[in-house]
């Protein structure tokens, strides 16, 4: 099969234009005709299930949460950009594209970034129409802020907690049509499989997770809004319970996985304080904007750091990136304090960790300044690690945070599979290699507001659904897969607890397919991971039934996946012979160690096809061009 | 450095079931660890032994989705004044400490399993009318109503919420008044929500009514447990608005 991408033709600035002039349409009084499933309630599946509820179509939204407003988008911090240019800077449409291609290291779509912007404006409208809270200025109107290292102010906020506001916006809107009909809820519900009929997505299997019955569910067509799979790594700033679980299955039902091996790594998370460590805690990058980075110049030099006189640290930023300082994008900074704690200067009890230092900050500006800027951000610090960062550096390290990888879907969001959409973070679709700050919640939102209510409606108004019901044997037969996997994991009942394999899988991950990564480590990680896998199906001590809220199952399985998912993560970066992005291949590097991106031959999406648990997946490329943005190497010295 | 605590656990095997405390010792608590970390350290020992893990709600572990929600010690979210469950540690308690642990108590949020409660008579609160009604495509450009400062400022005091429900677990009568009112003051001080503010407060009060929560009777123990210091102000503003709409009726 040849990956089309289905790019409108003209110019860049007219082809969603153009493309909503081709759709399809269907008439208002026969949408009620046809149940849509959203899967996922974060900013995605939220938005999309209210705009294709108030359209008039029938929507089916499930969750693995009790409440839709408790996914995982509830924990964006920073903000959302759009080109409002409300601050006369400079800012356009045609800047956020710009900043944003070349942001992704020139590993992004063209067109679909500039749809991005250019629906970016609508979303803030949107959302300040629905109350959404955002920070104001004295004269009442909205105020922005920089972010992420770009030179125009087109951050949106709502304090420290823009992405729970913007969700909560998304949720009342669904609400309200959950109070007209037109949307049903089905709350506690993991999605465990995706049922094909006739080569089309006609509806998913899902276990109640409070009864454990397996639900058969049909609809013309299934949108997929499940979020990233960070927490393939264990340890991420993601929630416990995001999973790569629905979009692995779908991709086992032939849904292509795009660019597995581009995923974000956040420089400034609070480091690790044991084993027994769950997640990680993020602290918004506005903190390198005052802080400086360093470590002892000497290995193992153990003094506490008000001991260590200036001379004998290394500000290693500063010296290393002079123009950029401790400002360089996150994948460099976050490349910066693997190498250094790697050379054995890491400090704390583990040794992984880096200083920010707010020492020099205090004493220009005063301490009350700093709480001003920061404060919260300092409180947080202090709960969870006990120290107080006016008194003592902060420690920080680097931490999984978000993928770029995803299903591939084509410029409509459908994925290989018709019928079968992809939105938000669990698509590949805008952020090439590397993601830029507040450009996620963006991409969410207008995935579900703006895209798919025209795209999917372009679907149902040209394909050919005949009914199907859930007696067709196509969900017969996905029911009985999902019973089967469900009873051969009961049946283990092994001596090693499932976390010790999620913490197992996560730390081949984590050494072999993270900051750095090289042929060596990766060939090894895919032997490792088939090995585990294997143990896995042999000792894995999973309790309980399968007939009542056992959240030790649902993790099971979870972990299952992700050990049949690693394999694909590792063996992306071992094909892309490159550095680009959040994706370093140590082999491939300037003579001063920086990124070295080989356009010649990696300029293209590489998509997956499932061929069978530990099979050669087969890849197929979709090639990148770049008519507007001319690729150029980034430097930050 | 690890910790000796001994957990009295309400357990309680479906809604039905008659529920009953155990009690569980664990010698690998670290005083860095979260409360949720030390009880999956318990739950990993359990599910090692072949016996059925505590059963609890979790998510985000940074106190913002509002999934967990625990009453330690008698008290929800435990002894951190404006923290959620998943942000208190285990350096707040000593070695050697026994620690209660119970479900959120309310008619309105009935027990699934252990320490997990249903709380999506929430949902249907806000789907009462806890929104602006408008629909995507309709919205005038971001700026064309200037919005005072205070009152933006107001409404995210509000909008902060994360409908935990420790407010209707702290309260003797179960009242979702903090929940209710906290909404109908995030929507109500904004232009955007002024032109349903009554019908809205009546609706979602009605709701809530509706759903078996108790009635207000001015205590104040919901503001003290608040994980975002919600304050209970916004009950008094609810009940303004309620009695405005019930007499425009
Ligand atoms: C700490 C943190 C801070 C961030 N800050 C920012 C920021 O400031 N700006 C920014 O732009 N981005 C930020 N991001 C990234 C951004 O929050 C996410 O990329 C985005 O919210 C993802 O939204 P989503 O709707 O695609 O998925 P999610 O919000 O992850 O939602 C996934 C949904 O799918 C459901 N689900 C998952 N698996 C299944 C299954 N098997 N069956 C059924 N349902 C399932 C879940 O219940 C959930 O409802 C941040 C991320 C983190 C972790
Ligand atoms: S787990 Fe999200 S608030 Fe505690």
């Amino acid at each position: 099969m040849t990956l089309d991408s289905r790019i409108p033709g003209g110019p860049i600035t007219e082809k969603w234009d153009r493309r909503k002039f081709e759709n399809k349409l269907v008439n208002p009084a026969n949408r009620r005709k046809y149940d849509i499933i959203v899967v996922g309630t974060g900013l995605a599946g939220s938005s999309a299930a209210a705009s294709l509820g108030e359209m008039g179509y029938n929507v089916k939204l499930f969750g693995i949460h009790e409440s839709p407003r408790r996914a995982h988008s509830i924990a964006a911090q920073g903000g959302i950009n759009a080109a409002k240019n409300y601050r006369n800077d400079g800012d356009s449409i045609y800047r956020l594209f710009y900043d944003t291609v070349k942001g992704g290291d020139y590993r992004a779509r063209e067109a679909n970034v500039y749809r991005l912007a250019q629906l970016s404006v609508q979303i803030i409208d949107q959302c300040v129409a629905q109350g959404v809270p955002f920070a104001r200025e004295y004269g009442g109107l909205l105020d922005n802020r920089s972010f992420g290292g770009a030179q125009v102010s087109r951050t949106f906020y709502a304090r420290g907690q823009t992405g729970q506001q913007l969700l909560l916006g998304a949720y009342q809107s669904m609400m309200r049509q959950v109070h007209a009909g037109t949307v049903q809820l089905f709350p506690r519900r993991e999605m465990l499989d995706l049922v094909v009929v006739d080569g089309q997505a006609r509806g998913i299997i899902c276990r109640n997770l409070v009864t454990g019955e397996l639900e058969s569910h049909s609809a013309s067509t299934v949108l997929l809004c499940t979020g990233g799979y960070g927490t393939v790594f264990y340890l991420s700033t993601n929630a416990i319970n995001s999973n790569v679980t629905a979009a692995w299955r779908a991709h086992k039902r032939g849904a292509y996985f795009a660019n597995p091996c581009f995923t974000q790594i956040h420089p400034t998370c609070i480091p690790v304080s044991g084993d027994h460590q769950s997640k990680l805690t993020l602290m918004s990058e506005s903190l390198r904007n005052d802080g400086r980075v360093w470590v002892p110049k000497n290995p193992g030099d153990k003094r506490h750091p008000s001991q260590i006189p200036d001379s004998e640290r290394d500000y290693y930023l500063e010296r290393r990136y002079p123009s950029f300082g401790n400002l360089v994008p996150r994948d460099v900074a976050s490349r910066a304090a693997k190498s250094v704690c790697d050379e054995g200067r890491g400090v704390g009890d583990s040794g992984l960790s880096v200083y920010l230092d707010f020492a020099d900050a205090i004493k220009r500006f005063g301490a009350p300044t700093i709480k001003g800027r920061y404060g919260n951000l300092f409180d947080m610090y202090m709960r969870i690690t006990d120290e107080d960062p006016y008194q003592v550096p902060m420690r920080i390290y680097p931490a999984v945070h978000y993928t770029m990888g995803g299903l591939w879907v084509d410029y409509n969001l459908q994925s290989t599979i018709p019928g079968l959409f992809v939105l938000g973070e669990a698509n590949f679709s805008d952020h090439g290699a590397n993601r830029l700050g507040a450009s996620a919640l963006m991409q969410g939102l207008c995935d579900g507001y703006f895209v798919a209510p025209y795209t999917v409606a372009n679907y149902l108004g040209g394909a050919s659904l005949p009914a199907v019901s859930t007696s067709h044997d196509s969900f017969k037969e996905a029911v009985a897969a999902a019973q089967a996997r469900i009873d051969k994991v009961l049946a283990v009942r092994g001596s090693k607890s499932i976390r010790e394999y999620h913490r197992a899988v996560g730390a081949l991950c984590w050494d072999h397919v993270g900051m750095a990564r090289n042929e060596q480590g990766l060939k090894g990680a895919i032997q490792s991971i088939r090995s585990l896998r294997d143990e896995f199906w042999q000792n894995v001590s999973v309790p309980g039934e399968k007939n009542n809220l056992n959240p030790a199952l649902d993790y099971a399985g979870r972990v299952a996946d992700y050990l049949e998912f690693a394999e694909v993560l590792a063996l992306d970066a071992l094909e892309r012979h490159e550095s680009c992005g959040g994706h370093f291949r140590e082999e491939y590097q300037t003579p001063d160690g920086e990124a070295l991106r080989r356009d010649d031959e990696y300029s293209y999406v590489a998509a997956w096809e499932f061929t069978g648990v530990g099979q050669m997946p087969t890849l197929h490329k979709e090639a990148l061009t770049f008519d507007e943005v001319h690729p150029s190497q980034r430097s930050y010295k | 450095m690890a910790m000796t605590i001994t957990l009295n656990v309400w357990r309680q095997a479906g809604p039905s079931a008659p529920g009953r405390f155990e009690s569980y010792t664990s010698d690998k608590v670290h005083p860095d660890m979260s409360f949720l970390e030390m009880l999956d350290v318990v739950n990993d020992d359990l599910i090692r032994a072949g016996k059925d893990p505590i059963a609890f709600d979790s998510d985000c572990r940074e106190g913002i989705c509002g999934s967990c929600g625990l009453v330690i010690d008698g008290i929800p979210h435990g002894p951190d004044p404006g923290a959620t469950t998943c942000q208190v540690h285990m350096r707040r308690f000593r070695n050697g400490d026994t620690i209660t642990i119970e479900p959120w108590r309310a008619k309105a949020f009935p027990v699934i399993k252990d320490l997990v409660v249903d709380r999506t008579a929430f949902d249907r609160i806000i789907a009462a009318g806890g929104y602006v009604s408008m629909n995507v495509g309709g919205a005038p450009d971001g700026n064309s109503v200037p919005v005072p400062k205070e009152l933006a400022d107001l409404a995210m005091d509000n909008a902060q919420c994360i409908g935990c429900g420790a407010c209707v677990a702290a309260c003797k009568n179960a009242a979702a008044h903090l929940f209710t009112s906290a909404k109908i003051t995030h929507l109500g001080v904004l232009p955007q929500g002024e032109p349903e503010r009554y019908r809205r407060a009546a609706a979602m009060v009605e709701q809530m009514d509706a759903e078996g929560f108790g009635s207000c009777s001015n205590e104040g123990e919901c503001e003290a447990v608040c994980p975002k210091q919600i304050s209970i102000a916004s009950i008094a503003r609810m009940n303004r608005d309620f009695m405005r709409a019930a007499t425009s009726k």
